[in-house]
């Protein structure tokens, strides 16, 4: 029933087998700027909403099927039913409010709904505050935690910064020579022990950063289910022994979410939340067909509770290159516009 | 697990029972909510659609308007449907092919491939394969590795991938390998892979070509959102699925993923991961998941759990009395705790209980359950064996004796008869309505045949 898909896939196979070879190694690809990148990562996202959009905003009178097809459109990009439910409100409010007669006002009324919602979440990640720059990179398993550190250790060190990694992931088999390779690539040092506690292991890291006078540490943890009550309380143990090293460390604690979750989002946010009092968010896999609207979904949550954790960057590929500092006005053009 | 999307359906049913008529609006306000509660739990929005529709066809029919308990029957059929979609009964695994018979695993990046492979070799080799594990996922630094060091700690062959080589290359090699050795199962675990990436995707069907495997699995991640249909339909369609495995089901996801794959691949969930640990793969039955989701336990399952934890007399004496809803009395209620706890893991327990149970236990964090478990204990303990069996006897001066004897208050003791007549009224409500028809199946279990694939 799919077939559009199937046939594109068919057609294009030979080629692939070519394009392959190079592909093992992520290589750096060539700078394009970083909106034409987001765009391309987000790529599908846009077809899938902006393609609903456009063709909903094609012009025409604003109607109560216009709203319905919104609705559709945003729970299926994993919005959430409350947010999405805020977004109409404050859609129609909008609307009312400036007399917007036909559907393309309503696009630039929707463009400003959503950065509303979405642009407190923009603060930029600053590295510089303390020395050693301490960050703890918690989330579930299979989130991209340890991808994620591996961008991000490259990434803080081209902006010149000395950085070691801490190979927290004691639990999962491999997960240190994961990092390893990494750490090779960029030519960052990887702290790690054979086996054991996750704790000992970044408070030693901790310890030689300091006495190395390294810029920023960054630990890795083992993924974890928040239901997973001893495994929290594991990790706040993690959080307890790097105070210990260094009072106040870590700095930050950066929770790695999945584009592709769904409303579980919500609950690993609130539940990491209350166990560490999470400072910042990575959003990975973006460049796949997820939306990441449940994006949204936390911004309208932290807009009632009132504790605004910020996005502090987004992954939109698979190279080292692809992780970004999130931008709303970026993230929302490149959501809407075709 | 499902907690949440439990809870909200609860709130439906409830709504439901209490209605001594239905009619067509007050079933349409149930929808919405069901609507709502299935949307909350990521349950794709066009599966949702059709599921609404075709409840409220069947709800707004003759079987449920002139029931007896149209609620009742409402909450049936709901059941029913939910069952249906997720596939009608639990489909093992198709080994039957010549050996090797390959088995080839497929997902996007992070959904829990290589683990699941793992854990996959083990079920086999506790069913006496001969197992030999091969990763091609030449891609994620030391995803080789993984698997390696995973069946090391299973004592599972694992064949030596090179990260140099080409998947298929390595895919010839393990098939050369297989042959010689004489291996019952290859497991061949592959890099994850997006949807939209054509080139990934071309690999992988050639693989799926020169492997011609007997299963070719989906790993899907439960956690997933509306976008799960999207990549189970798109992998679907460049590679003959044979069945879908669920992950990471032992974390508070709703599962919504497991809803609406099934629904877009047509394919069977064939298992399900519920633990971190190696033995944390089940075989997935969709009408004790049904049951689950609606919160009314997943009294089968953990009987299962019984019978592979605990000694075979017990779990027959549990079963029996539950087979007989009216006859459950505290007797029963401290025999479950007991087995709970003898069985473990609280929280994997605590999803198969009826709600109103797991209910309690969310409440508070496991070590507080732990505690409030023993006490429960303890007051039981406290009681005549007679008290145990007719709990209604229970009245002021017999509750203050108890409460003195277990050094409890009078309170706890109210609160611990309360929770037991909910329990019994669970029961009850099982030996009328759907529990008659998973009893039917405990039968056969109890016949002496092993539960699972």
């Amino acid at each position: 029933m799919f077939n559009p898909f199937a046939k594109k896939s068919a057609e294009t196979a030979p080629a692939h087998v070519e394009e392959k070879k190079t592909a093992p190694v992520p290589v750096e690809e060539q700078s394009t700027s970083w909106t034409q990148r987001l765009k391309n990562g987000l790529a599908k996202t846009r077809q899938q909403l902006g393609g609903q959009l456009s063709a909903l905003f094609g012009g025409g009178k604003i109607d109560e099927d216009i709203y319905e097809e919104l609705e559709t459109i945003l729970l299926t990009s994993d919005v959430g039913i409350n947010a999405t439910q805020h977004l109409l409100a404050q859609l129609r409010a909008r609307v009312k409010r400036q007399d917007l007669q036909d559907t393309h006002a309503l696009k630039g009324a929707l463009r400003e709904t959503l950065l509303e919602l979405l642009s407190p979440l923009q603060q930029p990640l600053n590295v510089k505050t303390h020395q050693p720059f301490v960050m703890m990179i918690v989330g579930v398993n299979g989130a991209g935690k340890t991808t994620t550190i591996g961008k991000l250790a490259k990434r803080l060190q081209a902006e010149g910064n000395s950085v070691l990694i801490a190979a927290g992931d004691t639990f999962r088999a491999a997960a240190r020579e994961q990092l390893q390779v990494w750490g090779d690539r960029n030519d960052v040092h990887v702290v790690a022990s054979e086996s054991g506690d996750p704790a000992a292991v970044i408070y030693d890291a901790v310890n030689s950063a300091m006495a190395k006078k390294i810029e920023v540490v960054i630990a890795d943890t083992a993924g974890r289910l928040p239901t997973q009550l001893h495994l929290m309380d594991e990790i706040k143990k993690v959080q307890r022994v790097i105070d210990k090293a260094l009072p106040g460390a870590p700095h930050e604690i950066l929770l790695v979410l999945d584009a592709n979750t769904g409303q579980n989002a919500v609950n690993q946010l609130k539940a990491f939340h209350d166990a560490l009092g999470v400072t910042g968010l990575v959003l990975t896999k973006l460049d796949g067909t997820a939306k990441g609207g449940v994006i949204a979904a936390i911004a309208h949550l932290s807009q009632q509770s009132a504790r605004q954790i910020p996005v502090r960057f987004i992954g939109v590929g698979e190279s080292i290159d692809d992780l970004r500092p999130f931008d709303a006005a970026a993230f929302v053009d490149a959501l809407l516009d075709d | 697990m499902l907690e949440n999307l439990t809870g909200r359906l609860q709130g439906v049913i409830k709504n439901l029972r209490g209605q001594a008529r239905l009619t067509e609006e007050n079933i349409s306000d149930a929808m919405r909510e069901v609507r709502m509660a299935l949307l909350e739990a990521d349950v794709a929005l066009p599966v949702v659609k059709d599921f609404i529709a075709r409840v409220k066809e069947r709800a707004n029919g003759r079987e449920v308007l002139q029931s007896l308990t149209p609620g009742q029957a409402v909450i049936e059929v709901v059941n029913d449907e939910l069952t249906e979609l997720m596939g009608k009964a639990n489909v093992g695994l198709n080994l039957a092919a010549v050996p090797p018979v390959v088995i080839l695993m497929a997902g996007l990046q992070g959904a829990g491939k290589t683990t699941t492979s793992g854990k996959l070799a083990k079920l086999l080799k506790e069913q006496k394969k001969k197992v030999l594990l091969a990763s091609a996922d030449v891609y994620r630094p030391a995803a080789i590795t993984q698997l390696q060091t995973l069946a090391k700690q299973l004592e599972i062959d694992c064949f030596d991938s090179n990260p140099q080589q080409k998947p298929l290359d390595i895919a010839a090699q393990v098939m050369e390998q297989a042959r010689k050795s004489y291996y019952d199962v290859v497991i061949f675990d592959t890099a994850g892979r997006l949807a939209i990436d054509e080139a990934m995707m071309a690999e992988i069907k050639d693989l799926h070509t020169f492997l011609k495997p007997t299963e070719t699995l989906f790993v899907v991640d439960a956690m997933q959102g509306q976008d799960a249909v999207n990549t189970a339909k798109a992998f679907g369609e460049t590679l003959p699925l044979t069945g879908v495995i669920v992950t990471k089901l032992d974390g508070d996801a709703r599962g919504g993923a497991a809803l609406s794959v099934r629904h877009v691949t047509g394919k069977p969930i064939k298992f399900i991961g519920v633990s971190e640990k190696v033995d944390g793969l089940e075989p997935f039955h969709p009408d004790r998941m049904a049951g689950r989701i609606l919160g009314m336990g997943d009294v089968l399952s953990l009987i299962e759990q019984a019978h592979k934890n605990v000694d075979m007399a017990e779990a027959q004496k549990v079963a029996e009395k539950l087979k007989s809803g009216a006859k459950f009395d505290l007797e029963d209620f401290k025999a479950q705790m007991l087995q709970m706890r003898k069985m473990g893991g609280m929280s994997a327990l605590m999803d198969k209980m009826p709600a109103q149970m797991a209910g309690m236990a969310q409440k508070v964090n496991m070590d507080d359950a732990e505690k409030s478990m023993r006490r429960i204990e303890g007051i039981i303990n406290s009681m005549t064996p007679l008290e145990r069996r007719k709990p209604e006897l229970i009245k002021a001066t017999r509750k203050q004796r108890i409460a003195a004897g277990s050094g409890v208050q009078v309170q706890d003791v109210n609160r611990l008869l309360k929770q037991f007549e909910e329990t019994q009224k669970m029961m009850k409500m099982f030996s009328k309505g759907g529990m008659a028809k998973m009893m039917r199946g405990l039968g056969g279990m109890m016949g002496g045949k092993l539960p699972g694939m």
